[in-house]
């Protein structure tokens, strides 16, 4: 097992409140480990010299849940690709490494402590809306309307977003456009997403721009931080989606055979 | 302390529907003159928030995570049962509920999991028209496969990623109710305590994560999904921040905890590879329908897996259970490979067996088993950096899921009337073990298609007096949480909470993990006490109380599992029996399989807190089984 010493400069910042610094430190790590474990090595030390640990937001260890992520010199998520830094194991560095981590930076989303951000908007996104209008118990059959496999595949590629929010720290405007579009495309490519299509591409995108994220100019950094692989398609079909529904929204539902 | 079950009786397949008729109904009108709390966005709770506001109620749910979107549920990779019977291969309601009570090895009450099997077929038709992507055939049509030791193919899922899919589906479903105002949400909130007043549950005490405020909110009903308590053994399958706080508080507020020595264990997780670890990852069990697990033959065999020649290998499942092979339940291959690793012939001489797809890649080429299992595959490589499409997996069994939880009857209900307790945080309906692909149908059956009815049934009976914030309960209540808070923050001791629970964890997992003896629970019913003194005298917990401290946070979760921990070994101690998930050493049979003890210990134990420091009062619901009937388990 190969031990290795780094030097990590961490973003340490008390609330929303106060200005934020880099704070260097050293920590003892071995390859085995995984990047939050060596941070867990890191806060026991620092807890036991009785300095307060880093905050950084994590709960499943297993790249689903999407709760953390932060830069590691300038990387959402760090260098390994498809990777939350949860699943980011220590073998990706090497002995005398230096890093530095910073939380995601947008205005959208607020710093709450260290490496801690607050991504609520997204939850309001979807709440805005991101979701078929079907109550509990007025369901017909699951097999009643038959899904092409291929329809049923590009959903899935894009339901597959766990909401970690490197889209947006990645994004030199600060967009969400890889989360939105990622939610729209889920539902507009199931024959069930279809009567709401058109308002729900126009009310998602609308609270977009009330949080106060960027505009996609299609540089692409998120998809290339994507861990979940999202595809940069799926800003391309909200679009459409949306130039479509501004053209023709008059408050009910419009027949749109197009994928 | 009486336990009334409320199970109905009378022909199995009506139970729930007559049941149903003579639930007492809340008029339209006046649904929304009632407020329900829910604890807890996972599967169940975010499925019953969202279903209750949709007709009508006032619903606040509460969660410690960030977004509702990120509870536990979210990680359940391999599927979801249903009695659809869409394969044609002979499945039926009354299959799925024989399965899951001969699987939950008689401790679960048949009225319940009938009720289950019956839902089961609803959830999947609710989830698809809120755009969950199953996985489907060219034709279009929804595609199953088999799952953990069941003959048919009823399991529905969606990649690897079932849970996240089905979470995502209740998620939206939650926020279009918080979009319309029905639903009021609050995330990064931590609930402390429960409000009983006048013997009923009316409110919780919570501390927001982020200012640190504690405050009360009063309801008219408590619903608690606030999931298992597997971390209690620091290792697990588990989420970090999964804990027992809620119902542990709610057992100190009077709710009886059913069976807490049922634990299960996983078999297929990435082996520990060192004391730094903090969790285990599981690997689906989808992967023993085409891996084949395999130990070497000689003991201390350290060649790596490609050397050891095929007649070195002992294919032990395959070879002991002929019929089920690698797909037996989950208690049986876990043990299984604890055996042989105890006889020294775990993988590379240490703690794992082998998962080996050589075969399956042959059969069916690498591009089948990549569309299969791909995700995982990666999962896999990315933790150990050994690739599995070569080289066979290492897996060794970790505490994945908890049977046990607070006592419900039929209604879902606790012992404290107006406390509702849904999926893994109640006992009730898997018995000693839960079968693959249960425990999400179990979570989405209570939350969508049962709490919504029984819990009207209570608040249109029931004299519900107005309560205030000024009564002495909630400042009782609200003071207990400032103490602890106080008391946390004053300990002027050096050691991490982690510290504390990392070493709660290995006293629970060798002495009340996969097999359990009688002089192993004595010593740890010992033990734990003693640890608890050591860790309110020793632990440090730095920062204040008005911030965002994760330390502080976790301190009040591991001091709730160093007494839950307690409590599940004498659990264990007094069940002089195996079954299921719980076994112990001195009563197995001549072939080393689980031995019941069905004249003896056929009911659910139910403890009764009696105070600090005081033991437990054992009270006891006895089962009866009019259809399915006791046998020896046998996947020979």
């Amino acid at each position: 097992m190969k031990a290795m010493k780094l030097t990590l400069h961490i973003w340490r910042q008390k609330n929303a409140a106060q200005p934020g610094k880099m704070v260097p430190y050293t920590v003892e790590a071995n390859e085995h480990m995984s990047f939050l474990e060596m941070l867990d090595v890191l806060n026991e030390t620092l807890i036991e010299k009785g300095e307060e640990p880093v905050a950084f937001d994590h709960d499943c260890r297993e790249g689903i849940c999407g709760s953390c992520g932060f830069v590691i010199n300038g990387i959402a998520h760090g260098p390994r690709p498809s990777t939350t830094v949860c699943q980011l194991h220590m073998r990706t560095f090497k002995d005398g490494d230096e890093l530095y981590l910073e939380p995601w930076r947008a205005k959208a989303f607020p710093v709450v402590r260290d490496l801690v951000v607050d991504r609520s908007a997204f939850d309001r996104i979807i709440a805005a809306g991101g979701f078929v209008s079907v109550s509990t118990g007025s369901a017909p059959d699951g097999n009643a309307i038959p899904i092409p496999k291929k329809f049923a595949d590009l959903a899935m590629d894009a339901a597959a977003c766990i909401g970690c929010g490197a889209c947006v720290a990645a994004c030199p405007n600060a967009a969400a456009a890889l989360f939105t579009g990622a939610k729209v495309s889920h539902l507009s490519l199931l024959p069930q997403g279809q009567p709401e299509r058109t308002q729900r591409v126009l009310n998602m995108v609308g609270q977009v721009k009330q949080e106060m994220f960027g505009s996609c100019t299609n540089i692409g950094e998120c998809e290339a931080v994507c861990p979940k692989e999202i595809k940069l398609e799926v800003i391309a079909r909200m679009n459409r989606d949306y130039l479509r529904a501004s053209w023709t929204d008059r408050g009910e539902a419009v027949r749109d055979d197009g994928i | 302390m009486e336990l009334k079950s409320k199970c109905p009786s009378g022909p199995i397949e009506t139970r729930w529907e007559r049941h149903k008729f003579d639930l007492k109904l809340v008029n339209p009108a006046n649904k929304r003159k009632f407020n329900i709390i829910v604890v807890g966005s996972g599967l169940a709770g975010g499925s019953a928030s969202a279903t209750l506001a949709e007709l009508g109620y006032n619903v606040k749910c509460f969660c410690f995570q960030d977004s509702p979107r990120r509870a536990h549920s979210i990680a359940a990779q391999g599927g979801i049962n249903a009695a659809k019977n869409y394969q044609n291969d002979g499945d039926s309601i009354y299959r799925l509920f024989y399965d899951t009570v001969k699987g939950g090895d008689f401790r679960a009450r048949e009225s319940n999991v009938y009720r289950l099997a019956q839902i089961s077929v609803n959830i999947i038709d609710q989830c698809v028209a809120q755009g969950v992507p199953f996985a489907r055939e060219y034709g279009g049509m929804l595609t199953n496969r088999s799952f953990g030791g069941a003959q048919v193919s009823r399991t529905f899922y969606a990649r690897g990623q079932t849970g996240q899919q089905l979470l995502i589906g209740a998620y939206q479903a939650l926020e279009r109710q918080i979009g319309l105002g029905k639903v009021k949400m609050y995330p990064r909130t931590e609930m402390l305590d429960l409000v009983v007043i006048d013997g009923k549950a009316r409110g919780i005490v919570v501390r927001n994560l982020i200012t640190g405020k504690v405050e009360t909110h009063l309801a008219d009903a408590v619903v608690l999904g606030t999931g298992g308590y597997g971390n209690v053994f620091y290792l697990s399958t588990n989420a970090k921040g999964s804990n027992c706080t809620s119902i542990w508080r709610a057992y100190k507020r009077g709710a009886a905890m059913a069976n807490p020595c049922y634990t299960q264990i996983h078999p297929t997780c990435i082996p520990v590879s060192g004391d730094y670890q903090s969790k285990l990852t599981l690997m689906s069990e989808s992967l023993r329908n085409d891996g084949r697990i395999w130990a070497p033959k000689k003991q201390g065999d350290k060649r790596p897996a490609n050397q050891i020649p095929e007649e070195e290998r002992d294919y032990y499942l395959e070879r002991r259970y002929p019929s089920f092979g690698n797909l037996v339940p989950r208690d049986v291959a876990s043990r299984n490979a604890k055996t042989v690793c105890d006889e020294g012939r775990g993988a590379g001489g240490g703690l794992g067996v082998y998962l080996d797809f050589a075969d399956a890649i042959k059969r069916l080429g690498k591009q089948a088993v990549k569309e299969r299992y791909g995700n995982l595959f990666d999962m896999y490589e990315r933790i150990t950096g050994e690739n599995p499409y070569e080289l066979p997996m290492r897996i060794y069994p970790a505490i994945h899921y908890t049977m046990g939880g607070l006592w419900v009857d039929y209604n879902l209900m606790t012992t404290i009337p107006g406390l509702y307790t849904i999926g893994e945080a109640n006992f009730s309906d898997h018995g000693a073990n839960r079968l693959g692909a249960s425990a999400l149908m179990q979570g989405l059956a209570d939350g969508y298609f049962v709490l919504p009815y029984t819990i009207g049934d209570y608040l249109a009976t029931t004299k519900l007096e107005k309560v205030d914030n000024n009564h002495a309960a909630v400042k009782d209540a609200e003071a207990k949480v400032a103490q602890q808070t106080k008391r946390f923050l004053e300990s002027k001791g050096k050691r991490t909470v982690s510290s504390f629970h990392r070493e709660l964890g290995k006293i629970v997992w060798d002495d009340c993990g996969m097999a359990r003896t009688k002089a192993g629970l004595e010593k740890a019913i010992k033990k734990i006490p003693e640890l608890r003194e050591e860790f309110w005298k020793t632990v440090s917990v730095l920062g204040s109380g008005e911030e965002l401290n994760q330390s502080l946070e976790n301190a009040g979760r591991v001091a709730d599992f160093l007494e839950f921990g307690e409590l599940m070994c004498r659990d264990a101690l007094h069940r002089n029996e195996s079954c299921g998930g719980h076994f112990r050493e001195e009563f197995q049979t001549p072939e080393g399989e689980a031995q019941r003890n069905d004249d003896d210990y056929s009911y659910v134990a139910a403890w009764e807190y009696a105070g600090p420091d005081k033991t437990p009062i054992l009270n006891k619901e006895p089962l009866t089984f009019d259809y399915v009937h006791p046998s020896q388990r046998s996947y020979k």
